[in-house]
């Protein structure tokens, strides 16, 4: 009863606390509508593009030779995707490689960044913020290229899948999100008292902290997928044996080869030569279609855990 | 160290142990490596056997016009990046904020994050629907206003507004998504009294909104500072098709690095490029977070 009458006389206290506002400071409807249509044209602008290349994956090479990209196909034809059953092998091979990578990449890089982040996050461990630092200093500054090239090379890296997996394993920037997150959100009292109770540390991390972890380890997780599965510049630097190339790679492989043709480097000879064996414009499209695939599928599914993520991530340590 | 201490926490010792040998495996030895830097460099005698070249990469280095180059696109772009980059990302911030449909609100963050997440091949795919000999914007649009077609891959000229707008494409909504995390957070009391005191939609967002968000704003312009003369290797050189017609426009210090050492095998002019770029980049961060430090404590990174 007392409620209601709260609710007439002062409608400001009882509010539900919420960021949306209403009542006379909110848009006008107009105002309110135009907003929608421009962030809908926006939204469109960030997907619409891909759908030029699915297409025009779609169309009948004659056809494209006339009209060139389109978004609606004057001639649909599957043509490039019988084509790209030829390479069925390749592309295959491609997603195993980049599968395993992605998959080995993020579990061993949550297992190393969380087994670091723990110890310094502990604050009666009297040499976190030296081993922090340690971490945290390749932020600020790098060797270069060089160096880090022929280090790899000389370990026996080179070709091989480790050259894949070991230069994403350790994202500071992920390391200080976990640190962050174990030191904020983990009771310093309950891994005390599991000490007393006679726990072992690495049952206090197995047990105790990780179960209590998963937003972050889902976060960096995501961060760290990613990171995996678009990396193509390591292949680039480090790749050359044809097992070994992933579904980035060959496509970084399939446009350049173009590009090679078209920029005047060439000579007449090769590019006579190379014209005949290059899959058509259609094939091209086709393949980015095979090769971003999975992500367009994904996408949906995973965004809002991104989103979430994201802005965990945005907190300063 | 006190050995009791280390005694006492070894097991903290020993789960760190793989983690450091990694760092110090992919990050402090090629820091050590930046001696090349000095160096005639031969496989044969390899990095630390090599014969001492003194400063002879450094002057070779500053003689090329490239390097000048490279220097200026490298810190032009990633500043107009920045300012690009945060101006959108907050006014888009500002914008969903006024969305009132949750669901509505969601979809739009995920659609403008989207091209975060494409690979910078994927996005070279997309440039070349739009840009090629016959893609869309030749055949359909220039054709259709009657223009003549362009030869996108060989004008240098054009490649200084494409770039800043693909960069903007990919990684606006990164930010936006950031920025908008920063608003949802600020207690709605502050709209409520500014409500009360018939303060107009314009000016909440000029008086709470934005000074609100500026600790976060701070933090992500200095991580994007620090990194000022880094350049992102995929939009340089993977974006435009690394074509070789498009180099003024389009050489940076990676892209700069990366040619002269896996394509022209040059170790000493590219190490000596390396440390040039990791010695500037340092710096710039110390500046910055120092700038930082002055003005506020509370926004500085260290």
């Amino acid at each position: 009863m007392t409620d209601l009458a709260n609710q007439k006389i002062n409608p400001v206290i009882t509010k539900k606390k919420n960021n949306r506002l209403k009542g006379p400071q909110s848009l006008s409807p107009a105002a309110y509508y135009s907003l929608i249509i421009f962030l809908t044209l926006l939204s469109l602008a960030c997907v619409v593009p891909l759908l030029l290349v699915i297409m025009t994956s779609l169309t009948d090479e004659a056809s494209l030779t006339v009209y060139g990209y389109q978004f609606i196909p004057q001639k649909f034809s599957l043509y490039a995707y019988n084509y790209l059953l030829n390479d069925f092998d390749k592309i295959a091979r491609g997603y195993g490689i980049s599968i395993f990578v992605t998959i080995v990449g993020t579990v061993s890089s949550l297992l190393l960044t969380s087994l670091f982040a723990y110890p310094v996050s502990r604050s009666d461990f009297p040499y976190r913020n030296l081993f922090a630092f340690i971490v945290f200093f390749t932020m600020l500054f790098n060797g270069g290229l060089v160096p880090w090239y022929l280090i790899y090379v000389n370990a026996g890296l080179k070709d091989t899948i480790f050259a894949l997996i070991l230069p994403s394993l350790i994202i500071p920037f992920n390391l200080i999100i976990m640190r962050t997150f174990f030191a904020n959100t983990i009771p310093p009292a309950l891994v005390e008292s599991a000490k007393i109770d006679g726990a072992s540390e690495w049952r206090i991390y197995a047990q105790i902290i990780m179960p209590l972890s998963l937003p972050v380890l889902a976060t960096v997780g995501l961060f760290q997928m990613l990171i995996y599965w678009n990396d193509w510049y390591t292949s680039l630097i480090f790749i050359s044996s044809e097992n070994l190339v992933n579904v980035q790679y060959l496509l970084y492989r399939v446009i350049n080869n173009i590009n090679y043709l078209t920029s005047g480097f060439a000579n007449q000879q090769a590019i006579d030569g190379a014209l005949k064996t290059l899959p058509a414009q259609t094939v091209r499209m086709a393949m980015a279609v095979v090769g971003i695939g999975p992500i367009i599928i994904v996408y949906p599914f995973i965004s809002k855990y991104f989103v979430k993520g994201l802005t965990v991530g945005s907190v300063k340590g | 160290m006190h050995i009791r201490n280390v005694i006492k926490f070894r097991v903290l010792f020993l789960m760190m142990l793989p983690t450091l040998a990694i760092v110090i495996f992919n990050n402090y030895l090629p820091m050590f490596g930046v001696v090349l830097a000095f160096k005639n460099f031969t496989f044969s005698d390899g990095i630390w056997g090599s014969a001492w070249a003194g400063l002879n990469n450094f002057k070779y280095l500053f003689q090329t016009d490239i390097a000048w180059l490279a220097t200026k696109n490298t810190i032009s772009y990633n500043s107009i990046f920045i300012i690009l980059n945060n101006v959108f990302a907050v006014g888009l911030a500002i914008l969903l904020n006024e969305i009132r449909n949750g669901r509505l609100k969601s979809v739009f963050q995920s659609t403008i994050l989207f091209p975060y997440f494409l690979s910078y091949v994927a996005v070279s795919y997309v440039l070349y629907a739009f840009l090629g000999e016959s893609g869309f914007i030749n055949m359909t649009v220039l054709k259709g206003l009657g223009i003549d077609a362009v030869s996108w891959y060989s004008a240098a000229d054009k490649w200084h507004f494409i770039l800043p707008l693909v960069n903007t494409w990919k990684n606006v909504g990164y930010f936006a998504v950031v920025y908008l995390a920063a608003i949802v957070s600020i207690d709605p009391e502050y709209y409520e009294a500014a409500v009360i005191d018939g303060a107009s939609k314009w000016k909440q967002i000029m008086h709470i909104t934005v000074p609100m968000m500026f600790p976060i704003i701070v933090i992500m312009t200095l991580l994007q500072v620090s990194r000022i003369f880094n350049a992102d290797f995929g939009l340089f050189y993977q974006a435009p098709l690394n074509s070789g017609a498009l180099q003024n426009a389009t050489e940076v210090m990676d892209t700069f690095v990366y040619r002269n050492f896996l394509l022209n095998g040059d170790v000493g002019m590219s190490s000596a490029a390396g440390l040039y770029q990791a010695v500037v980049g340092f710096v710039l961060v110390l500046v910055a977070n120092t700038v930082v430090r002055r003005i506020n404590k509370e926004n500085a990174l260290f």
